[in-house]
């Protein structure tokens, strides 16, 4: 099956990583990856702060940069849910309305992916240690992907996973919400680091960079040493290497 | 009071709020409660979806017919007996009420249940023209003794503590005795028991209006609401021009969903219903009776694009899953209606100058989205009111505009957004620590401010794709 790598801005440039786990496990399922090197941002930071026209210049690029491609996925449940909203947001527009619908059609979040268009619960990962996992928001609510990173992560051998009280609260990301609104946002991402401290897990895990950046920045700053990692780090940890080292 | 609570400044507000661990404290543990008894009664109806499909539906269709629904309901009130006053402004609906009471000669005035007569500025105007006026639900009651604002649209009173609520009663009346929740609601009951007794005039708001019958439905869990509507001689029922039900089934429906909704019990204590005046041959009822339909910039929602935040039954689901709300407390939103629902209500009736940072006091969670019993989508609405405080009302920060056109440019452009991934790293470094930034410069300090932001990638993903794929072709 041919894939196209929609990597994210935050994974492209700050954690790189994320992305080359993306491509192995892709790679592992027997799926042939490619990169359109033309794709951007998702315009999610212009567009939830009321810039919609600058926001559709970014979409249309992203719209260009995917004409082609069969599926497109992408290791972000925030940013693959702002493509799903491409075609209310370009309804009616005769030139985009289309390919609105069919960017936002075959676009998938990578554990929705292998799960729901796969079928794959079990890649055969291992990974030791205490994990908990933290939902994000736009994964859970605007993306509706629930179930598939948590199948993924409780077939993972030798993990140990642990429930994150009160897990579905925003950790106070947000985007432009975290800079826009410091003082809230730090309220909330202290009470998110708290509810990850009594988990007393070695991992934090998730599916949105963003998310994790805010609270392992947080937890960072008040000097806890729980490691933050991306689900695909996890996953794409196995016998033969791969993931976390 | 008016819609706003104040002139304080958005952020003083929310230090204010951030600030006050009690508050704070007291929300946390309320959210909880709520949030827990409405989880559990969604599940044990079972299908909860399809339960908010059908009151989405119902509110979708009246609103749609609103005009159909309050000619029957005003007729059906007026063969009742009653009079119907239609006031679009809150001034012309305090000068009807004024002229009621003034009529009836009337000095006290006992109130329940009513947001509608808080956002129109009810009881100054009665004091000013010397009636007494005496909030007899108890949250309200303890907030007009303490000349405090609502926090909330369920449980005004939230933002109080049982210790404080003490000291209230005993600056002001003179209580004398402990902080248990028996005691001080006691002592309530007898002070109000006497204003109950003595007043000629009766105010409540109204959950349901059904059109069908001309009745009013208040959903109560006190039982001060039946003693308002049935002692005083002359009652005034005053309702937002939505609360209206075209059917008693609907209104089954949606006092369902409500009651589930905003404390998560099946039933409250109390589902009142009352009908106009006394008719000839009745044995009770009040001699007068007037419903005061208050639009109040309610009609300039209709037929936009915000028309399903009319939707809105005041249940508070959305508050008492807000984490924003949890941390600043409802006083923060300087509006009768706070929360989400306050955040896209409050700049629609008053517009954005005083309420301009509402719709931003949000990360989008959807949490409220997703737990409102009638499907409003808030935060689709809150980001909706960004873009007409961006395009519209131009009132975003030229520094923000400028960010924005600049990624506009950035992301239309590959090129120049390969470029930035290239260079980003060597941008922060003069910043960069160990891998990390603490004091990050521009935009970047409202973050690091409050936490660490991680350095760049010594390569961006693209850069290693580039090479991974020329060893492979190799
Ligand atoms: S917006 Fe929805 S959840 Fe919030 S108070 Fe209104 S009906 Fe309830």
């Amino acid at each position: 099956m041919k894939v196209s790598l929609f990597i994210t801005c935050v994974s492209d440039m700050i954690f790189a990583d994320v992305g080359k786990h993306t491509v192995e496990i892709l790679e592992r399922v027997g799926c042939e990856v490619d990169f359109p090197a033309a794709q951007t941002c998702c315009g999610q930071p212009a567009y939830n702060s009321g810039y919609l026209q600058e926001a559709k210049q970014s979409m249309k690029q992203m719209m260009r940069s995917f004409k082609d491609s069969e599926y497109v996925v992408g290791p972000s449940g925030s940013c693959v849910g702002m493509l799903k909203e491409y075609p209310a947001i370009f309804k009616g527009d005769s030139e985009w309305e289309e390919a609105a619908v069919d960017l936002a059609n075959k676009s998938y979040e990578i554990t929705q992916f292998l799960v729901d268009v796969l079928g794959v619960t079990d890649l055969g990962s291992t990974f030791k240690g205490k994990v908990t996992y933290h939902p994000s928001c736009h994964m859970t609510r605007i993306l509706g992907v629930k179930d598939a990173p948590q199948t993924l992560l409780r077939h993972v051998k030798g993990i140990e996973l642990i429930e994150l009280p009160v897990k579905e609260d925003c950790c106070g990301f947000g985007g432009t919400f975290a800079v826009k609104n410091p003082d809230i946002s730090r309220e909330m991402v202290k009470e998110k680091s708290q509810h990850v401290s009594e988990t007393n897990a070695e991992y934090l895990a998730g599916g949105d960079m963003g998310c994790l950046m805010n609270i392992g920045g947080r937890m960072r700053r008040e000097g806890k040493n729980v490691k933050v990692v991306h689900i695909t780090e996890i996953l794409n940890t196995h016998e033969q290497g791969g993931g976390i080292a | 009071m008016s819609i706003k609570l104040g002139d304080m400044s958005y952020q003083d507000r929310i230090e204010k709020g951030i600030e006050n661990d009690f508050m704070r404290e007291a929300v946390s543990s309320a959210q909880g409660r709520f949030r827990n008894g409405r989880l559990t009664q969604a599940e044990e109806l079972g299908d909860w979806e399809d339960w908010r499909q059908l009151g989405s539906e119902i509110r979708t269709h009246t609103l749609e017919n609103l005009d159909y629904y309050l000619q029957q309901l005003s007729e059906q009130v007026s063969k009742r007996g009653g009079n119907v006053f239609f006031a679009a402004t809150a001034e012309e609906a305090n000068a009807y009420i004024k002229k009621v009471i003034k009529q009836k000669n009337g000095k006290k005035v006992v109130k329940s249940k009513s947001m509608v007569t808080e956002e129109i500025g009810l009881n100054q105007q009665l004091e000013q023209m010397g009636a007494e006026v005496v909030e007899s639900d108890l949250g309200e009651w303890i907030l007009q003794l303490d000349e405090d604002p609502p926090s909330h649209i369920v449980t005004p009173a939230l933002h109080k503590n049982k210790e404080q609520i003490r000291e209230t009663f005993a600056e002001k009346r003179g209580y004398d005795q402990s902080d248990s929740p028996e005691e001080l609601a006691a002592f309530a009951r007898e002070q109000l028991r006497k204003d109950f007794l003595s007043a000629d005039v009766g105010i409540t708001g109204c959950n349901f209006a059904i059109a069908e019958s001309g009745a009013i439905t208040l959903v109560t869990n006190e039982g001060n609401a039946r003693m308002v509507t049935a002692l005083p001689d002359t009652q005034i029922t005053v309702m937002g021009m939505e609360r209206i039900v075209p059917t008693w089934e609907d209104m089954e429906v949606l006092v369902s969903l409500l009651t589930r909704a905003a404390v998560g019990q099946k039933l409250t204590s109390y589902v009142t219903s009352y009908t106009g005046a006394r008719l000839e041959g009745e044995i009770d009822g009040p001699d007068d009776y007037h419903l005061v339909i208050v639009d109040n910039g309610r009609s300039k929602i209709l037929g936009t694009e915000f028309q399903s935040a009319l939707h809105c039954i005041r249940c508070a689901a959305c508050i008492n899953v807000c984490p924003v709300y949890r941390h600043v407390g409802g006083h923060a939103y300087n509006s009768i209606y706070p929360g989400p629902i306050g955040a896209v209500l409050t700049p629609l009736l008053d517009g954005y100058d005083d309420h301009k940072e509402l719709p931003y006091a949000s990360s989008l969670c959807a949490a409220c989205t997703e737990a409102c019993p009638v499907k409003i989508p808030l935060h689709e609405q809150l980001i909706r009111h960004r873009q007409i405080i961006v395009e519209q009302e131009k009132k975003s920060p030229v520094t923000e505009k400028i960010m924005m056109k600049g990624f506009a440019q950035w992301a239309s452009t590959p090129a120049a957004y390969k470029l930035s991934t290239k260079l980003a790293r060597t941008a922060l470094k003069p910043w960069t620590k160990d891998e990390t930034i603490k004091n990050g410069p521009g935009p970047l300090k409202g973050w690091t401010d409050v936490r660490d932001f991680p350095a760049p990638a010594k390569q961006s993903f693209r850069a290693w794709w580039k090479e991974r794929k020329k060893g492979v072709n190799q």
